[in-house]
């Protein structure tokens, strides 16, 4: 079997199988590339998902970008990411045209109707997981971090400025204080 | 036919330039198309938008392309799903690419590593005032099944550690054994 398709059906079926986003990826991921493929060692693997956290997009697009380009050049990264995309991409797509086309149904509203409230507790618990962390890194408490979140929070309630430029505001301002 | 156009444009940049800066998962980009899509441009609901984000999670792959995928499938099709997922994954593709040549000397850079830890005050802050907007609007819709679904579900997840999938069925099916009840 040549690279390339090996390298789509790998990232298939992570794809596939990773319901839950990024955390419930890794171990797939892992599986394929480290204990099945051989394209990477065990700590080139911790150092991919260090990367993921510190780059843009999701790590299972990151992760075949970045094993396909490894393993295969160019055209490696483009075959395992169109792999990772592929299920998502079909799966996704049915569900939106039926909410599309039975949204008004009754039953499906009142299912809807329950599953609102359990959407916004499950963004705020993502969004607890990543404060958490920065502001008690090891238990201890980062009083720069803490302040960084309120001046951020009120720069997006009060004064509705932009998100991205909140996000890289508090990045710089981090960095400004640790070198001071 | 102008107008379609202006829209798949319009999916296409935001996705691009809202995946070239999400750093930290999933959850930042869904808080970022809600408040372009919702807050900025009026195009889609709040209420629709959490059904979106619903499909989004419950579904396999990664929660920033399927819900540009829904996003995009929600306002132009098929072709407005091409639109939305080219957007969110060239990006990252790129930077990996290109990351991928000499990604020791950036994993180690203490400058890059400060940086990126502090962008995580101002992630949660994005993400935690985009919950605060779904929020607000279902405590005001006086639904106290509601509330304490939302309630439950956050203790389920965050606490206990049960998986979104699970809280998702399990409020799914709340919310159909209200509507029958209702009905009868």
């Amino acid at each position: 079997m040549s690279t390339l398709w090996e390298l789509f059906l790998s990232f298939l079926h992570v794809g596939a199988l990773s319901f839950g986003g990024g955390y419930a990826a890794m171990p797939l991921i892992q599986e394929q590339v480290v204990l099945k493929h051989h394209w990477m060692s065990m700590s080139d693997f911790s150092n991919l998902v260090t990367l993921s956290q510190m780059t843009p997009g999701p790590i299972i697009t990151n992760a075949a970008t970045f094993v396909g380009q490894r393993v295969a050049g160019l055209p490696g990264a483009v075959a395992a990411t169109v792999g990772s995309i592929f299920v998502p991409l079909i799966f996704v797509s049915i569900l939106a045209y039926l909410y599309k086309k039975y949204r008004r149904m009754q039953t499906l509203q009142g299912i809807l109707k329950g599953i609102r409230p359990a959407v916004a507790a499950m963004i705020l618990s993502a969004g607890l997981l990543i404060l958490i962390p920065a502001v008690w890194p090891r238990g201890r408490f980062n009083a720069a971090m803490f302040v960084l979140f309120i001046l951020s929070f009120a720069a997006l309630r009060k004064w509705k400025w932009d998100p991205i430029l909140v996000m890289l505001l508090s990045g710089s301002a981090y960095l400004a204080v640790c070198l001071l | 036919m102008e107008k379609e156009e202006h829209v798949y444009r319009t999916l296409f940049l935001s996705t691009l330039y809202l995946s070239a800066f999400t750093f930290g998962g999933g959850y930042v980009i869904v808080s970022l198309l809600q408040k372009k899509f919702v807050d900025q441009l009026h195009w889609i609901d709040q209420e629709e938008m959490l059904d979106l984000v619903a499909i989004a999670q419950s579904s396999p792959g990664a929660i920033a392309i399927n819900g540009s995928i829904v996003i995009g499938y929600k306002l132009g099709g098929w072709k407005g799903v091409a639109a939305a997922v080219a957007g969110a994954v060239i990006p990252p593709f790129l930077i990996m690419a290109v990351i991928s040549f000499f990604y020791q000397a950036f994993i180690s850079n203490y400058y890059i590593k400060t940086l990126l830890a502090g962008m995580a005050a101002g992630m949660s802050a994005v993400i935690i005032s985009a919950v605060y907007d779904m929020a607000s609007g279902i405590v005001r819709g006086h639904d106290t099944v509601q509330i304490v679904v939302m309630m439950l579900a956050f203790i389920a997840n965050f606490c206990f550690g049960i998986s979104v999938i699970w809280c998702i069925l399990a409020a799914g099916a709340v919310g159909f054994l209200q509507s029958r009840r209702e009905s009868v």
